[in-house]
């Protein structure tokens, strides 16, 4: 690990203005990505500031929904009555990521700003276009396995690892930040970014801002949802492809669908046109079907990750049939029903 | 150097922290980098929390943070003061202050043959203690999932899930 200096932040502005004064310094939440990142070398910062006494802690209601402060920790947040009753989905999504260990240490804006876990990404001995801009990304036609198959750009091909982001992208949730330019709200679509030619950039904060939190709006598909996540071991591993579906049904016609896919993209991949095509349309296989294909028609392989597009395939499809059925994939049997 | 929020720390400074640690509670002075784990080991030889990879994939440095399970290898000690700390050593003084007989979780384990080398045993042991004390998982199937952060190469995972299920139906004692 690199030396740096420690600045404790006590209030929001002292943090802004502790990392805006130092272009190479960074925010410390939980620690559970960036400490992992220092000691690799990947990340060098000159100053860490540490925000994780800051007063953004609470869970509270708000015009409906929830505010969820950065600093909420991912195990809080997901046995939170209100969440349980209110956004399964989300409590399951933050189940199925990381174990009981990390989820008690980490935060939920170091979750929203977590990075890849690209092999190349992580080993400082590699180029790599997302760790140093512009040495190459051996990723591709490397060891890719694990990368994306959607919004792929010819420099980087990485995937964004959260789980708990794949559920917010479904639930249509905000972020809200503060700069040194005051405070605003991002739609979470917006929130994370494509690779392009920029893949340094994960997302669209800005420097110098921090995340204040993540607001739920009002709905929250408790009825009828899943999070399906489909990895190379049951527990304690990254999604290949994961899976949220949630649906609001008028007998057996969906009135809505919301699918976001995790681990196949730079971002949670939502594909507002198949959610359109399901508007309407009986909750059956066949509907769900047609939304799958629709989807991974845009799908893109690489060496060695063609088998994904298939499993997104399928994957899709068994989601929004557990959602529909109101059968949610449990977190602890990890039979697929 | 006593911190002050707000004002950075020289990366050449140690700072002063105080955590209370299995009981006892020490005024120390640390580099801002060293993690929790490193601390323990290092300084203060309590070399019964393991270090088996370093980087949150194996659990076998899990420690108590208040009360609450996490891994201490990504933890930098300054970012815990004032936090009171129980490691493997301290699972005892748990059962009253001065207190030397096992916790019911070490008893189980024993009588359980929960571990086969060991090296995973004091992680496992401070997780099943957080398991319990959060109180979410009751069936074997959530006990295990709720386990998967410490890995176990001996592969003694049926016998821990026995250990910790034993406790857990015996309403935390034994
Ligand atoms: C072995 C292992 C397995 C894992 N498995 C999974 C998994 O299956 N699914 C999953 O989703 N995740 C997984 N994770 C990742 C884990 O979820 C993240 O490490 C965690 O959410 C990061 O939160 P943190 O508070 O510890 O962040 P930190 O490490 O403190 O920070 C991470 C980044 O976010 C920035 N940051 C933190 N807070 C803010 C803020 N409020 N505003 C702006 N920037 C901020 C920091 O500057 C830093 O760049 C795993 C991690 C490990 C080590
Ligand atoms: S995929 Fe992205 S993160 Fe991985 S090596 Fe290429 S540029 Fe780096
Ligand atoms: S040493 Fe901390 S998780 Fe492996
Ligand atoms: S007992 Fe040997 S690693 Fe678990």
């Amino acid at each position: 690990m690199n030396r740096f200096e420690y600045v404790r932040a006590g209030t929001v502005s002292e943090a802004v203005a502790a990392l805006a004064a130092d272009p190479s310094a960074r925010f410390i939440a939980g620690g559970t990505n960036l400490v992992d990142l220092m000691k690799y070398n990947v990340e060098r910062p000159s100053r860490l500031v540490d925000i994780s006494r800051l007063p953004l802690d609470a869970i509270e209601e708000r015009d409906g929904g929830l505010r969820i402060g950065a600093l909420v920790p991912n195990a809080t947040l997901a046995y939170d009555e209100r969440v349980r009753a209110r956004y399964p989905l989300l409590g399951d999504a933050l189940l199925a990521g990381a174990s009981a260990q990390l989820r008690n240490a980490a935060s939920t804006g170091g979750n929203l700003n977590q990075r890849t876990r690209c092999y190349y990404f992580y080993d400082e001995g590699t180029p790599c276009n997302k760790r140093q801009p512009g040495s190459g990304c051996p990723a591709i036609g490397g060891v890719n396995r694990i990368h994306a198959i959607f919004g792929t750009s010819a420099h980087c091909i990485a995937t964004h690892p959260s789980d708990m982001c794949v559920a917010l992208a479904a639930l249509d949730a905000t972020v809200r930040v503060e700069g040194p330019k005051g405070e605003r709200s991002i739609a979470f679509s917006d929130y994370h970014r494509l690779p392009g030619d920029d893949p340094q950039r994960d997302t669209t904060l800005e420097p110098g801002e921090i995340v204040l939190s993540v607001d739920l709006p009002e709905r929250g598909f408790a009825e009828r949802y899943t999070y399906l996540k489909l990895r190379d071991r049951l527990s304690y591993a990254f999604a290949l492809v994961s899976v949220a579906a949630a649906l609001d049904l008028d007998g057996d016609t969906i009135r809505e669908a919301r699918l976001a896919l995790g681990g196949v993209a730079h971002k949670p991949w939502r594909n507002r046109e198949a959610e359109a095509l399901l508007k309407g349309k009986p909750a059956t296989r066949d509907s769900f079907q047609a939304a799958a294909d629709l989807i991974v028609r845009e799908a893109q392989p690489q060496s060695q990750n063609g088998f994904k597009i298939e499993l997104a395939r399928r994957a899709i499809v068994r989601g929004l049939e557990q959602a529909a059925a109101g059968t949610p994939q449990s977190s602890s049997d990890k039979r697929i029903q | 150097m006593l911190i002050e929020s707000g004002s950075p720390v020289a990366a050449d400074q140690r700072i002063d922290i105080s955590l209370t640690i299995n009981g006892e509670t020490r005024a120390l002075q640390v580099a801002p980098w060293t993690t929790l784990l490193d601390l323990l080991r290092e300084r203060l030889d309590l070399t019964g929390t393991k270090k088996g990879c370093d980087h949150g994939q194996c659990g076998a440095c899990t420690v108590l943070v208040n009360g609450t399970r996490v891994n201490s290898c990504l933890v930098l000690a300054v970012m815990k003061d004032g936090a009171e700390i129980t490691t493997v050593e301290g699972l005892a003084s748990l059962q009253g202050p001065g207190s030397n007989a096992l916790h019911p979780l070490q008893e189980a384990f024993i009588e359980h043959d929960a571990f086969q080398c060991g090296y995973c045993t004091p992680g496992q042991l401070c997780s099943s203690v957080g398991l319990l004390n959060e109180g979410h998982a009751k069936s074997r199937e959530e006990i295990r999932e709720a386990m998967s952060g410490n890995i176990c190469r001996c592969g003694a995972y049926t016998n821990i899930v026995d250990a910790i299920e034993d406790v857990m139906q015996a309403g935390g004692s034994r």
